[in-house]
Order: structure tokens, then sequence, then C-alpha cells
């Protein structure tokens, strides 16, 4: 028995260790990346472009990755939404069968866990037959391309846990599914849709793998769908090799930035699921 | 001619049947209830009268359901319209995720209705007694007509005739979850008056409610009669004695008596009727 | 009124639309990728592709020998490092923790799952590069710092939150009896998560560790940036490699002005699909089993 005990008493450490080496992890993580950013923060970090070229010179910050990442992103959140929101909807019961719903989800699984560059790739494809150019455009394909699996199945999971008799009541009046559909479903889905929009959006805005074919790079801010836009994962990704100490600060300084959001995005997300769940459903 | 007619209706669940060839006129101005042990098929039958079945993809039906002459099963039959003229209460009431006004103009909304045949109804009722003592004369009628739109004073007429009307007349557009279980009963059939049927289906309408809700519903349905056909389940058989004109006896799917409720719960033709009645199976 | 009628079928004949082009999108993505990769299949065959090791696109040689074997090693360290400590995580999540601590660090899961993978490659050149350099030279090896091992570790904590989450549900799901049974038996806790619960969930905890190799496998911009890319084959720990991801990554620049070398990038993405997503298949088919179960 002493050994048995002994023996629980092993792993329960070894279980309680490993859990806090993954959140040292974490926190070191963190605290790096925002003691590197924070040296580097200011506010001409911030709301100022690179001064002579992104990799070179000095002066200047990171304005172009700010606004270029916000650009991309929201632009990919909004088009992705587009398509999400119906076929979250679409696979509802009223409207395809078991199979073919389990099949779908199973297709949104697989592509939700594609790694990023394949879109990048596929995205490069189609920019090519499409003759575009590296772009702010060509950087929304590919994100979107990222995010819709994600908000997709994310969607579809709230909107499924809503009970039929609940349907039952809409239809039992005569509406037609569409209008069950935008009446009730939309309704008392719709926290769980807003937090799966931030979810992809949280993904989309720090990928950086699907913008290197797409996005481009450039010290600008982009002015039209067609400019290449930069973007802040890749502002560290292009800055971080150099060997001038004030451009290594500009990727330090996005790497925060880019940490803040996403964490923000996060969280609220968290936050605005655990609130209204209380109040729609009974 | 009966509103209501079922010809050898039978309703499969897979291989299950669940309701064997039964036929019956359901007859009009009187309150029908069907009774019969649990998972008889009682709920079944009522969803087989406004086609809710539908939404179930396993289920199947063979036979004729006729209202007023047509058969709704007919391919070509338009669902939507006849879920307008078959109210349908359902055992837990579910108020849709809106105002409590919302709730009541949602079929009233989506079916473009005008109101029209409710105030000629109400006239033709007792309207003392229906709208628990409230009168209007001809002539106040027009002038509220011109004043409001013809969907408040549908939406106040349906909530009178539900008994509603005095609870909530002061928080029409606060959200109808914040009711009670007993209001939210009373708000369903609220709902289902607003579409002008002329047939109210009633699924064990009081069993999740107090003793006085019940009561409340009881009396409801005591009054709507003269101008409605209501069918109500039941597994309370002193509910049926209550409400009941007529009475519909199934035991396992199977239609095993039925006829006027005077001569039914005094000298039932069936043995299991007989067993049933007196409380030896239930 | 049959207008509403005609409005409801018109609906219910979209959405089916919607959901097939949907299904299509996966083969599209295959389907364009291996388009693009044709030109390059046409004059190599695949074996030579697949096994050769030379690789000087300059002078015509594709082989992506190294690369894959990179790949499939670096991904293999980063699972054998972090299972075990997912593992344990996930157990102790499951079964010992209190709901209110298990809240709390699924919230910390949660958040390390969303940070951006160029996150994790800054913090392995600021803090594992050189750590992994200083641990060579604890050894006796030189090294840069750069290598398969730090692909390696950063890699094992990106694919942590997965698996651990992932784990941490399917343990969840066994049912009460199996635990029940055992206790009733005279196990100690202990005995019943390691006889009783792991062996039920065995199937899903597979599926958790296969997606955590699907996802270690594609991971492209943290690898990259600490891993060297030296396109060898690695010889030891210490030394450099050179992942499929990377290659696609580091080199579209050139891709364009090199003949044949845009097809044999999209060559190795298409590869990178197929693996990835094979494998993740079959993981979620595994687990949608379970859940049924």
């Amino acid at each position: 028995m002493k050994r048995r005990r002994l023996e629980e008493i092993f792993f329960k450490v070894l279980m309680i260790a490993s859990l806090v080496i993954i959140l040292a992890i974490l926190a070191s993580i963190i605290g790096v990346i925002a003691y590197k950013g924070a040296a580097s923060l200011s506010l001409e970090m911030l709301v100022q472009t690179p001064k002579g070229g992104y990799y070179l010179g000095g002066k200047g910050g990171i304005a172009n990755a700010i606004v270029g990442s916000l650009y991309l992103a929201i632009g990919a959140t909004v088009l992705s939404l587009l398509f999400a929101l119906p076929l979250a909807f679409a696979l509802q019961r009223e409207y395809v069968n078991r199979s073919i719903a389990r099949f779908t989800r199973l297709t949104l699984d697989v592509l939700w866990g594609m790694p990023s560059i394949v879109y990048g790739a596929f995205g490069f494809v189609v920019m090519v037959y499409m003759g575009l150019n590296a772009s702010l455009l060509g950087g929304i394909i590919a994100l979107t391309l990222l995010m819709l699996p994600i908000m997709t199945r994310a969607m579809e999971e709230v909107i499924s846990m809503i009970p039929l008799e609940l349907k039952e009541v809409s239809y039992a009046v005569g509406a037609t599914r569409i209008e069950t559909t935008f009446a009730v479903v939309l309704r008392q889905a719709l926290p769980g849709i807003a937090t799966a929009v931030m979810l992809a959006f949280g993904r989309g805005i720090g990928d950086a793998a699907s913008l290197l074919f797409t996005a481009g790079y450039t010290d600008y801010i982009p002015h039209s769908l067609f400019d290449p836009s930069a973007s802040l994962p890749l502002a560290v990704f292009f800055q971080i090799g150099t060997p001038i100490p004030e451009v290594q600060n500009r990727a330090y300084a996005s790497a925060l930035v880019l940490l803040v959001i996403v964490l923000m995005v996060s969280l609220g997300a968290r936050l605005l699921s655990s609130r209204f769940s209380r109040n729609i459903l009974k | 001619m009966p509103h209501i007619s079922l010809r050898d209706i039978s309703v499969f669940y897979g291989r299950h049947q669940a309701l064997k060839n039964i036929s019956v006129d359901i007859p009009d101005g009187q309150i029908t209830v069907i009774i019969g042990p649990s998972g008889c098929g009682k709920t079944t039958i009522l969803k087989s009268i406004n086609r809710l079945v539908d939404l179930n993809e396993e289920i199947r039906v063979a036979g004729q359901v006729l209202i007023d002459g047509a058969d709704i099963y007919d391919p070509k039959a338009d669902v939507f319209e006849l879920r307008k003229k078959v109210g349908f209460l359902s055992q837990r009431p579910f108020p849709l995720p809106m105002s409590i006004y919302d709730n009541v103009a949602f079929g009233p909304r989506i079916h473009r209705m005008k109101g029209e045949q409710m105030l000629r109804r109400l006239f033709n009722l007792e309207k003392k007694i229906a709208l628990g003592n409230f009168q209007l004369t001809d002539a106040e009628v027009s002038v509220r007509r011109k004043k409001n739109k013809e969907l408040n004073i549908l939406v106040e007429y349906c909530l009178r005739l539900a008994g509603l009307w005095n609870e909530v007349k002061d928080r029409l557009h606060s959200p109808a979850s914040r009711l009670s279980i007993g209001q939210q009963q009373r708000l369903a059939l609220a709902r289902a008056l607003a579409i002008e049927p002329e047939v109210i289906l009633a699924d064990e309408p009081t069993s999740a409610l107090d003793p006085l809700s019940a009561q409340l519903i009881e009396r409801q349905f005591q009054l709507l009669k003269k101008d409605y056909t209501i069918v109500v389940v039941t597994h309370i058989l002193r509910q049926a004695k209550r409400i009941a004109d007529y009475v519909i006896f199934l035991y396992l799917g199977e239609l095993v008596e039925h006829g006027p409720a005077s001569q039914f719960f005094t000298a039932p033709s069936d043995s299991r009727t007989r067993a049933y009645i007196s409380g030896e199976i239930s | 009124m049959r207008w509403r009628r005609t409005r409801d079928l018109l609906t219910g004949k979209s959405m089916l639309l919607a959901v097939v082009a949907a299904n299509l999108l996966t083969f599209l993505i295959a389907f364009g990728l291996y388009l693009k990769s044709r030109p390059i299949l046409a004059q190599k065959s695949i074996s030579h592709l697949l096994f050769s090791s030379s690789w000087h696109p300059l002078e015509g040689k594709f082989g992506f020998y190294p690369f894959i074997v990179g790949t499939i090693e670096v991904t293999v360290i980063a699972m054998v490092l972090a299972v075990p400590v997912c593992l344990l995580s996930a157990i102790y999540l499951a079964e010992y923790s209190r709901s209110r601590l298990r809240e709390m660090l699924r919230l910390v899961i949660d958040v390390m799952a969303g940070i951006p993978s160029v996150i994790y490659g800054l913090f392995g050149v600021i803090v594992l590069v050189p750590l992994v350099r200083q641990l060579g030279q604890f050894m006796g090896e030189t090294t840069t710092g750069y290598s398969l091992l730090t692909g390696g570790i950063i890699l094992a904590i990106m694919v942590s939150p997965i698996i651990i989450s992932v784990s941490t549900e399917v343990l969840r799901a066994v049912p009460l009896s199996a635990r029940e049974t055992a206790l009733a038996l005279g196990a100690t806790k202990w005995e019943t998560v390691k006889h009783a619960v792991v062996k039920s969930a065995l199937h899903g905890i597979i599926s958790a560790i296969v997606l955590g190799f699907a996802r270690a496998f594609g991971e492209t911009i943290a690898v990259l940036m600490v891993v060297g890319n030296v396109a060898r084959v690695p010889h030891s720990l210490f030394e450099p490699a050179y992942p499929l991801p990377a290659l696609i990554a580091n080199n579209y620049g050139e891709m364009m002005s090199v003949p044949l070398y845009d097809s044999a990038l999209m060559l190795a993405a298409l590869i990178l699909l197929v693996v990835v997503g094979g494998f993740s298949l079959v993981a979620h088919l595994v687990l949608l089993r379970v859940e049924r179960r």
C-alpha cells in the first residue's frame, strides 16, 4: 500500500510540475516580449512609418504595420463573415441532412488545422491567375481563406445548440425556414456569433505565413486595395534580423503591439461569451 | 363538416410505428381532449395535425389529415398557410428571444395580417366574458383603429383573450423571458391566437405550471371554445374530466375509443378505457 | 400567398449550394496547387524529388529529402518533448483540479493557443537560441543555437495548447461508471486514472497527439526563425535543419526568377496539404467515433 501511495504522490508532483512549466513558459513569453517591446514603445513609434527603408533606416516607427494589419484583418473578417454566416446557418437540420452536415463539419475541421502557408501558396496561385500583384487585396484573400473555416465552425457550434423546441415555436405559427433563422436563431446565437468573429479575427491578425506571398511588404500605408501592405507579424519577421538596433526595436515594438491586440481580442471574446450566455438561453 | 378529420393516419419513427391507422373526426366548437398514458403517441398526433412532424427527418406519415376538406399532406399543400390555421401550444412555453409585444406580433408580421378578421370575430364573441369585462362600443373601436396601428389592437386583444393583458400592459416591450412560466404559457396562447387560427392545439399545456396558472389557462380555453376548435392533450385524468366536451383515448398508438365526454367517462365501452379511467393502468 | 412557399424552396436550395461549395473548397485548393506543380512533376520523377538530397535550384536540382527529413525530425522532437508534459497536465486538469482552477487554466491555454507564431519565434530568438548555444557548449558541441533542438523546443511549446485541450476534453468525457468501478475495487485515484480512465480515453488521446503532430508539421514562421535553415540532413540535435514549410517561406522571393522553382515550391505546399490534411482527417474521424460512444 505504501508503494502505491508513493506512486500516486510521485505522479501528482510530476503533473503539477508539468502545469507549472507550461505556465512559466507562457509567463516568460509575455514577459520577454513586454520587456523588450516596452523599451521601444513611444508615440513616434506608433504613428510614424519607417524612414529610410524598413530594414536599414533607423528613424520612424511602425504605423505602416499597424495600419496595414488592421486593414488586412478587418477586410478579411468582413469578407469571411459574408460567407461564414450563411454557411453556418445552412448546416442546421432544416436545411441539410445529418450526413452532409457531418461531412462538412469534418471538412471545416481539417481546413481549420491547415498550415497557413498553404493558404498563402494557394492565394498566390489565385493572384497569378487574376493578374494581381502582392497587395492588400491579395493579403485579404489569403486571410479570408484562413479565417473562413474557423469562423464558420465556431459559429456553427453555437447555432447547433439552439433547441429544436424553440424553433418549433416559430414554425408552429407558420414561419418559413429563413424567417425562423433570422428571427430566432440569429438573435439567440448572436453572442456566440460575435465571439466566433473575434476568435477568427485574433487568428488572422497574427498570421504571417499566409501574407508572405500575398500582401507583400512596404514602408508605406496602403492607399488602395492594390498597394502592397505591411503587417505586424511580418514587421517582426523582417526586422528582427537586421544589424541595426533601431530597426530591431521596431520589431520588438511590433511584437508587443501585436501581442496586446491579440490578448485583448482573446480575453474580450471570452468575457463576452460568459456574460451573454446567462442572458438568453433558459 | 368538421374542421379536422384524421383518415387512417399512421406515423413511423424509422421502423417503429408510433400511430396506428387512426381515423377520427374532431368536432367544431368544442374542447376535444386526447388522453392516454405517456409515450402513446398523443404529442405525435397533435404534431401531425400542424405538420410539425416534418421537422424531424426520421418521421414518415401515411394517411390523410383533412382540414376543411383538404388533405394537408398533399405535396402541393402550402405548409405555412396551414400552420396559420392551426395554433399550437407546447408543453413547456418557449418565449421567442424578443419583447412580449414582438412575441405576439411575430405571427401577424410574417403573414402580413391586418387584424380585420380578429376584430370581426370579437364582435361575434361574447366580448364581455372573453375579454374579461372589457367592452368597447363600435365607435370606440373605430377611434382606436384610426389612432393606433392595427397591429397594436391585435396584440392587445390577443393578450386579453389569453388573460395576460393586465399583467403586462405596462411592459409590452420588455423581454418575454422575464415572465414567469405561467405567464409565458399564456403568452404562448396569445401568440397562437394572433395568427387567427381556426383550431388551437395544446400539448399538455398546464403540466409545467403551478395550479393557479393552470386554472387560468383552463378558464381561457372554456371561453375560447365558442369560437375555436380546441384540442388538448393531457395525461391528467381530472383535467380531462373538467374541461372535455369530447374525448379521444389513445393507447400504445392505437385509437381505442372516442366519444362525447358525458358518455365517455360514465359508460366507456372498451375494457382498456375502463382500466385507464379507474386508474389501473396509467 | 404562394410566394412564401416558393421563397422557402429557393432558400433551401441555395443553402444546399453553399454547403456543397464549401466542401469543394478543399479540393479546389489541392487542385490549384497541383496544377502549379505540374511543370516540375512532368520533368522529374516523384521518387527523385522525394528522395534526392541535392537541392540546387539554379542548377535545376530539386531534391526534397533534406527538407522532408528535417520536418519529420523537428516534429518528432517536438512531440517527444511535448507529449509527456501535456498528458500529465491534461490528466491533472481533467481528474484532479477543482472546476475553478480548471476554468482559469482553460483560459490560460486558450490564450496560449491564440499567440501568433511570430511571437513564439521572437521568443525563440531572444531566449531559446542563446540557451541552446550554452547547452551545446556545456555538452561539448559548437553550435550557433539555431538548430534542430531549438526548433523542436519552440514547436513543443506551440502544440501544447491543442494537445492539452483535446486530451482534457476526451478524459472528461470518460463516463463516471468507469471510475466508479475501479474505485469500488479499492484502487487509489491515480490507479483509477492510470488503468481505467486513460485506457478508455486512449483513442481520443492519440488523436490529440496526432492533431498536435499535424500542427507541428505545418508550422512555419516560428520554426523558421530558430532552426537555422541549412539544406542538409542534420546529424545531431545541435545542427541546423530546414523544414519544408520554412523552405517555402524563405524562397518565395526568388521563385519567379528561377525556372521550375515556383513549381517546386507549390509542390512542397501540396505535400504539406496532403500530409497535414491526411493526419488531421484521421484524427478527427477517430474523435468523432469517440464522441459517438
